[in-house]
């Protein structure tokens, strides 16, 4: 088999905020309505974490399960473990309205690092940070395209399409240069 | 600036992070109607200015399509709702009558 890449080769820039393109990472969608009796205890069973509240990101080590929408989880876990991940998962919710996909080679992920990472996202996506809570994650916009972010040790995550990773990369660069903080100090 | 609560995903989004979908409780009219019904669920469409009740969807967000109960002329919004709502919810109604005595209700 041929090897897996990220989108960008792991490309890094070091401005205000050091941004880097990380993965190749693996992420599974999981559509079910979330009121399913069988979709808690299939992901305890499979991820060992629960259903996450709205808006929510739940994490084990380095699995992460997301709240995108009434009917959409996006599962965060090492690219390795996505094929045995979506195979349980299948046999765990068999015979129910469902769907489980492996998007990690659709997307893009990116690290936004250092005191002051949200001054890099607040310049590109519509989002009150004064109003996130630690744990939540927030889809939106970043400038043009689609994205969802989360904080997380030191920064922010964010993922995207892989299609647009050189764009956002670029935004992502722009938004991080020296010099063009938002806040003084 | 519109800011409008999506009621599936909560988030208070701002107009960028929405699509519009225009008029909504439109009551559609397909096979067996008459033509004047079908040209009116085609093409007539309100535009006042005033309140008015709107489709939009959380694209960059749930990617879900909501309701929304607006002013066009002020912006003042009433409220939002799911769209699994076949006419405006009685609070919003209400809420509106309290700020728009004089607005004539839902046709
Ligand atoms: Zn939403």
């Amino acid at each position: 088999m041929s090897e897996a890449a990220s989108a960008l080769g792991n490309a890094s820039f070091e401005g205000f905020a050091t941004i880097r393109e990380i993965g190749p990472m693996g992420m599974i969608a999981l559509r079910a309505k979330h009121d399913l009796p069988q979709l808690s205890a299939a992901l305890t069973a499979v991820l060992g974490l629960g259903l996450p509240e709205r808006r929510r990101i739940l994490t084990r080590g380095e699995v992460r399960v997301g709240w995108m929408s009434p009917d959409e989880l996006l599962i965060v876990l090492p690219y390795g473990d996505v094929a045995a991940t979506v195979a349980a998962l299948t046999q765990a919710l068999a015979g129910v309205h469902m769907l489980v996909a492996d998007v990690s080679d659709a997307r893009c992920i990116f690290r936004i690092e250092g005191e002051k990472a949200a001054q890099v996202l607040m310049k590109l996506c519509p989002v009150d940070f004064a109003m996130l809570a630690p744990d939540e994650l927030r889809r939106t916009r970043t400038a043009q395209v689609p994205a969802a972010f989360w904080a997380e040790q030191g920064g922010y995550t964010l993922v995207a399409f892989r299609s647009v990773a050189a764009y956002v990369m670029g935004l992502l660069t722009h938004s991080a240069q020296p010099g063009s903080e938002l806040f003084p100090g | 600036m519109l800011i409008l609560e999506c009621p599936y995903c909560g988030v208070k989004a701002e107009e960028t992070e929405l699509s519009p979908g225009h008029e909504a409780h439109l009551k559609r009219f397909g096979p067996g109607s008459s033509d004047e019904q079908f040209e009116s669920y085609m093409f007539a469409r309100k535009n006042p200015k005033g309140v008015h009740f709107e489709r939009w969807r959380h694209t960059y967000g749930c990617g879900k399509w909501f309701l929304a109960a607006r002013c066009t002329a002020t912006l003042e919004v009433f409220g939002t709702y799911p769209a699994q709502t076949s006419e405006p919810p009685a609070d919003i109604v209400a809420k509106i009558k309290a700020r728009r005595p004089n607005w004539e209700g839902v046709k």
